[in-house]
């Protein structure tokens, strides 16, 4: 029951998803003001939400059918339980999580990325099957460093993998990110993040001027609703998990800044073409990652 | 007011249909709306690249023969509720292709539309109002 409730309620679905949507609205507003507008107010997510759910749901004649219905609710489902394993340890740092509980974060994290690449290649649209093959090299592209950061606090704590035992273990000898190592991990899993996140510059999957948003492009009504909060509630569980695993524990200051930084590099930068993000990830990127592995494993 | 009907007016995402002949002025007048000096995102308004996560159709140009096919299977395929909006003397009439050989039927010969904005090109501000009154008559049907 408490399971129950912790799942759908406080730290799961709920909550998350109204600080997401919150979040979002944070995104859309910091936006419109470095570009010189007004900006949305702050409901215009939870509208935009409720219209969505209201309209209709239509399905290409070619779409395989059953996956273009779950794969929303596999990707809604991989982003509660995850964050659900994410806030847990925050608020209750004795009684939550399990040994391990880091790899099944990790493979949760990728799961909304995966249920939008099932999504759009069952649509049967050309353009989605553009999206869905951009979406599948980002992924392949930002996993190997991604993974070789998450590394870093494990070393240096000498082994431990349970999400509550790191953060004890910071809270006694200081946040990872004050060393070397870490400052280099965070770097390297703040472009992971933007990219996981799938937001400018490493949108291709989407690349509403260039395939009409790709991915999403045949998904309408209820099911966009929820591949869109699924991206909301992502928006809360990533940097979540990256203050919680390399800055000793989540506050709110230190996920506005995330947040922040996610917002500012998404204004700032153009859309790349696929093959510069697969270089950037897989070049400078993974040699940036490597070096803090290295860096971790000498003790500094 | 419903919830229901509030989110769809606060929330209108818009779709940019250029049915075959059009000189590209009203589409770049449509533009015009979401630069900062309009800003329409503060309405909600948002433009979206597929039709099937569009809430309005916005009409521009003269209704071609070749085009019609098309824009009929667009439209079919547009998620309702869906408005149609027609900007442009080219959408609300023919304008000056009225005697044209290649563009013979009006675009409301082939689609509902609910509001017509005239004007070569209109004003941005002429399709807010424009939009405005189609909000205020959605809202005062109900």
């Amino acid at each position: 029951m408490r399971l129950l409730f912790n799942f759908l309620i406080f730290p799961g679905f709920l909550f998350t998803a109204v600080v997401g949507l919150v979040a979002s609205w944070i995104d859309r507003k910091v936006t419109a003001r470095v570009q010189w507008r007004v900006g949305p107010p702050w409901y215009q997510p939870f509208m935009d939400l409720v219209k969505l759910s209201i309209k209709e749901i239509t399905v290409p004649r070619d779409a395989s059918k059953p996956v273009f219905f779950m794969a929303p609710l596999v990707g809604l489902s991989a982003a509660i339980l995850a964050s659900t394993f994410i806030w847990l340890p925050n608020i209750n740092l004795s009684a939550a999580g399990f040994r391990g509980d880091i790899i099944v974060i990790l493979y949760l994290l990728t799961l909304p990325a995966i249920a939008l690449i099932l999504g759009a290649s069952s649509s049967g649209n050309p353009l989605a099957a553009v999206g869905a093959s951009r979406e599948v090299k980002l992924v392949l592209a930002y996993e190997l460093p991604f993974i070789l950061t998450l590394l870093v606090p494990i070393i240096k704590s000498s082994g431990l993998i349970k999400l509550s035992e790191l953060i004890a273990y910071q809270g006694i000898n200081g946040a990872f990110v004050s060393n070397a190592s870490g400052i280099l991990a965070l770097l390297v899993a703040i472009f992971c993040m933007q990219a996981k996140l799938g937001l400018v510059p490493f949108d291709m999957g989407e690349a509403e001027t260039e395939i009409m948003g790709g991915v999403y492009i045949e998904y309408s009504g209820m099911l966009l609703a929820i591949f869109k909060l699924t991206k909301t509630m992502m928006m809360v569980a990533l940097p979540v998990f990256l203050s919680t695993i390399f800055w000793g524990g989540f506050s709110i200051w230190k996920y506005v800044v995330l947040l922040v930084i996610i917002v500012l590099m998404r204004n700032t930068n153009p859309r790349v073409r696929i093959d510069q993000a697969v270089r950037f990830f897989w070049g400078k990127m993974t040699m940036l990652a490597a070096v803090a592995v290295l860096l971790a494993v000498l003790g500094m | 007011m419903s919830l229901k009907l509030k989110a769809l007016t606060k929330s209108i995402w818009v779709y940019h249909l250029c049915v075959g002949g059009s000189c590209n002025n009203c589409d770049i007048e449509i533009l015009d709306l979401l630069t900062p000096r309009y800003d329409v995102e503060r309405f909600g308004i948002m433009l979206v690249g597929s039709i099937k996560h569009a809430d309005a159709i916005l009409v521009t140009g003269s209704l071609s023969l070749k085009a019609v096919e098309r824009v009929k299977r667009v439209y079919e395929q547009a998620t309702k509720p869906c408005v149609v909006i027609a900007i442009g003397a080219c959408a609300c009439g023919q304008g000056i292709f009225a005697k044209g050989p290649v563009t013979p039927n009006p675009v409301d010969s082939l689609l509902p539309i609910n509001i017509y904005i005239p004007g070569c090109p209109p004003k941005p501000e002429a399709m807010i109002m424009g939009i405005v009154k189609l909000i205020k008559k959605l809202t005062d049907k109900k």
